[in-house]
């Protein structure tokens, strides 16, 4: 008899929970009792309440059980798991999941599907089908694709890729790069880590793609410190795709070269911003580089650089398999295609939820979140990472997609959504905010420098009362300087959670009487 | 792991691998943090001589990067994460806990240099909050009581 296919996340989330001694356990168990296992490590289907996520492939498709914990392994094997059998833990078809079967898989199609570091399962699941396409087409071809598709940067400024991509086709120079931003700093948002430990071999092929629609032949992938489980599987995988012939020199045969390294950041959240990256990229200190020029004309090393996020870059290989149609025609308005959405914070069923824009916060928090994990009111969300605005209940109908959420005073940034109860202080938030900003500020320009400091000294006076109407206007005015002063968008944003905490939970910040 | 100051000699062989990349002097401050702990005050100069840079502009891109040490860590370091989705789910609670059982405020260093707890804005952690690390281990959906079985465990490293 062949051996029983075993999937057990490899995912920094199920790690987190437990996964490497639930796989660890099977192992010792299976070779106790004469069972032949293979033990997969995937990537996580994003149903992180349910990590580690076990599944057994079975005639009947992978039956999953979870979450499981090593002290469960014991039981799942009397229960009879290797061959589908019921358990307490038993979830049925994972793919039938109505978490799952109701989302639009396309970028995350084959995260938790694959061995994420088997270029043979990679290429089993229409992988480097993109690039296939992508080598018949002339740049010009390509960058058109992606221009009519309507994909939008997805790390949060929205700006459309094919349009980048066009202006770095259009400069002359004897070097030009791709730049993967994977400093995914923004807090409650996850997305780019999933997708590089579930699915490199895409941000590899997309990467690629974007190498040849503007004549670049290296490639970097900025990966935050933080993230060293994600690390490990691009080293793996990088090294892969280069023995298979589809990285490195004379890719897939064409007489093409382009390579990829990452470089680790060193733990700076404004490195996630596009010219901080490629100054540390360079090995500087991260400081914000003035614009003009923009990096797609003079960027890493002075060179033309496409600079794009992870799920920006991860979504082109589709995209050129497919077709720009394909893409296109999914979405709503201006916001074209599938936006991988991170539920996070105080919500029950919290994971990862990729649909075509359109659909309402309401229906992610409740019909895909479960509502909070407390059993309390959910009160705010914020969206889009820790500069993102707060979002109070009242507009809970408001549709996902970038204008309508401009259209409120809020960011889709990433598609990071952290929930909080009512329990929640709101200026102890705003505070926060500022505090971060502080934190996090590279120094260079006085607005976000100075402005974040003061914005914390000036909430503990408005929250203990002192001057409190004074220092309200005074909030105010440096809130306004910082979002017209500031260089970048730290010190640029990090008013937008601010005022809109004063704006919709004012009582917060009225607690204490006061002068 | 070093017990004394690395030789110029050592840090030198630690860096070679790096020195024909471009713009090497985070790959190479890598290295050396991942072999060595930390980076060595004796680092700065030499990698100042070897990039043809001035010991501030080594020392400014040192001290830019939280990451970055300047002296050897903690036999058990804790990473508790600070950001806002594990504020939504009890974050405060487990923290004042932690500093509560380890008699560390969070930036603090014990004195004996047998603990640190350090905060972390995200760990990309987000679906299962609130979440830390305990010697480099990622850990989520963290209790009070299961951070107190977690720091009962042995340290895997160092």
């Amino acid at each position: 008899m062949s051996a029983v296919l075993v999937y057990v996340p490899r995912d920094a989330s199920a790690v987190a929970l437990g996964a490497d001694a639930v796989a660890d356990e099977i192992g010792r168990q299976a070779r106790e009792r004469g069972v032949a296992v293979r033990i997969v490590r995937n990537g996580t289907r994003g149903l992180t309440w349910l990590e580690p996520l076990v599944e057994v492939a079975t005639a009947a498709g992978r039956l999953a059980y979870g979450p499981v914990l090593e002290a469960d392994v014991a039981g799942l094997f009397d229960a009879g798991f290797i061959t589908g059998a019921q358990h307490r833990l038993s979830l049925g078809p994972i793919d039938q999941h109505p978490y799952l079967a109701n989302q639009q898989r396309v970028t995350f199609a084959r995260v938790g599907v694959i061995d994420p570091v088997s270029v043979a399962e990679y290429v089993a699941h229409d992988g480097f089908q993109g690039l296939r396409e992508a080598l018949r087409l002339s740049p010009a071809d390509i960058v058109r694709i992606v221009t009519e598709s309507g994909l939008r940067g997805r790390g949060g400024a929205a700006f459309p890729a094919g349009i980048k991509w066009k202006t770095v086709l259009e400069q002359a120079a004897p070097q030009k790069y791709i730049a993967c931003n994977a400093d995914e700093g923004d807090s409650g948002t996850f997305a780019d880590r999933m997708l590089m430990e579930g699915d490199p071999f895409q941000l590899i092929e997309g990467m690629t793609i974007a190498a040849l629609a503007v004549g670049a032949s290296q490639g970097y992938i900025y990966l935050r410190v933080e993230y060293p489980h994600a690390h490990r599987v691009l080293v793996e995988a990088l090294t892969a795709a280069r023995r298979a012939g589809f990285l490195g020199q004379n890719i897939m045969g064409s007489g093409t070269h382009f390579d990829i390294e990452v470089r680790l950041g060193a733990g700076a959240y404004i490195c996630g911003e596009e010219t901080s990256m490629l100054e540390s990229l360079e090995g500087r200190r991260g400081e914000v580089r003035v614009r003009p020029p923009l990096p797609a004309i003079r960027g890493l090393f002075g060179m033309p650089t496409v600079v794009n996020n992870v799920i920006t870059l991860a979504s082109v290989p589709a995209i050129l398999h497919k077709g720009a149609e394909s893409y296109a025609q999914l979405g709503a308005g201006k916001s074209r295609g599938t936006l991988p959405i991170q539920l996070a914070g105080n919500l029950k069923h919290a994971g990862l939820v990729e649909r075509a824009f359109g659909l309402t916060l309401r229906e992610l928090l409740y019909d895909y979140g479960g509502g909070s994990a407390s059993g309390r009111p959910l009160r705010a969300v914020q969206i889009g990472g820790p500069l993102g605005a707060y979002v109070p209940a009242s507009q809970f109908d408001t549709m996902i997609d970038y204008e309508a959420l401009s259209g409120i005073g809020a960011l889709l940034g990433h598609g990071g959504i952290v929930a909080f109860d009512d329990t929640i202080d709101m200026a102890r938030m705003a505070r926060y905010a500022m505090a971060f900003c502080a934190h996090e500020s590279c120094g260079k320009c006085t607005p976000c420098r100075i402005g974040s400091t003061r914005g914390v000294e000036v909430i503990d006076c408005i929250v203990s009362g002192v001057d409190r109407q004074q220092n309200l206007e005074l909030l105010n005015e440096l809130c306004e300087t910082m979002v017209h002063g500031s260089l970048c968008g730290l010190g640029g944003m990090t008013p937008f959670p601010v005022q809109s905490a004063l704006k919709y939970f004012p009582e917060d910040f009225m607690r204490t009487g006061g002068r | 792991m070093f017990d004394t100051q690395p030789s110029r000699d050592e840090l030198l062989a630690l860096i070679e691998p790096c020195k024909d990349q471009p713009g090497p002097l985070l790959v190479m401050l890598h290295a050396i943090q991942r072999r060595i702990g930390y980076v060595p005050a004796s680092a700065i100069p030499v990698l100042a001589s070897e990039l043809n840079l001035s010991r501030a502009e080594v020392q400014g891109v040192v001290s830019f990067y939280h990451h970055f040490r300047d002296r050897p860590p903690a036999k058990r370091s804790i990473e508790v994460c600070r950001a806002e989705s594990c504020q939504a789910l009890q974050g405060d609670r487990l923290t004042a806990h932690i500093e509560q059982r380890t008699g560390l405020r969070v930036g603090e260093t014990s004195a004996d240099g047998s603990m640190s707890l350090h905060p972390v804005y995200c760990l990309g952690l987000c679906s299962a909050s609130p979440a830390l690390t305990i010697d480099g281990a990622v850990h989520a959906r963290v209790t009070p009581e299961r951070f107190d079985e977690l720091i009962a465990q042995p340290g895997s490293k160092r």
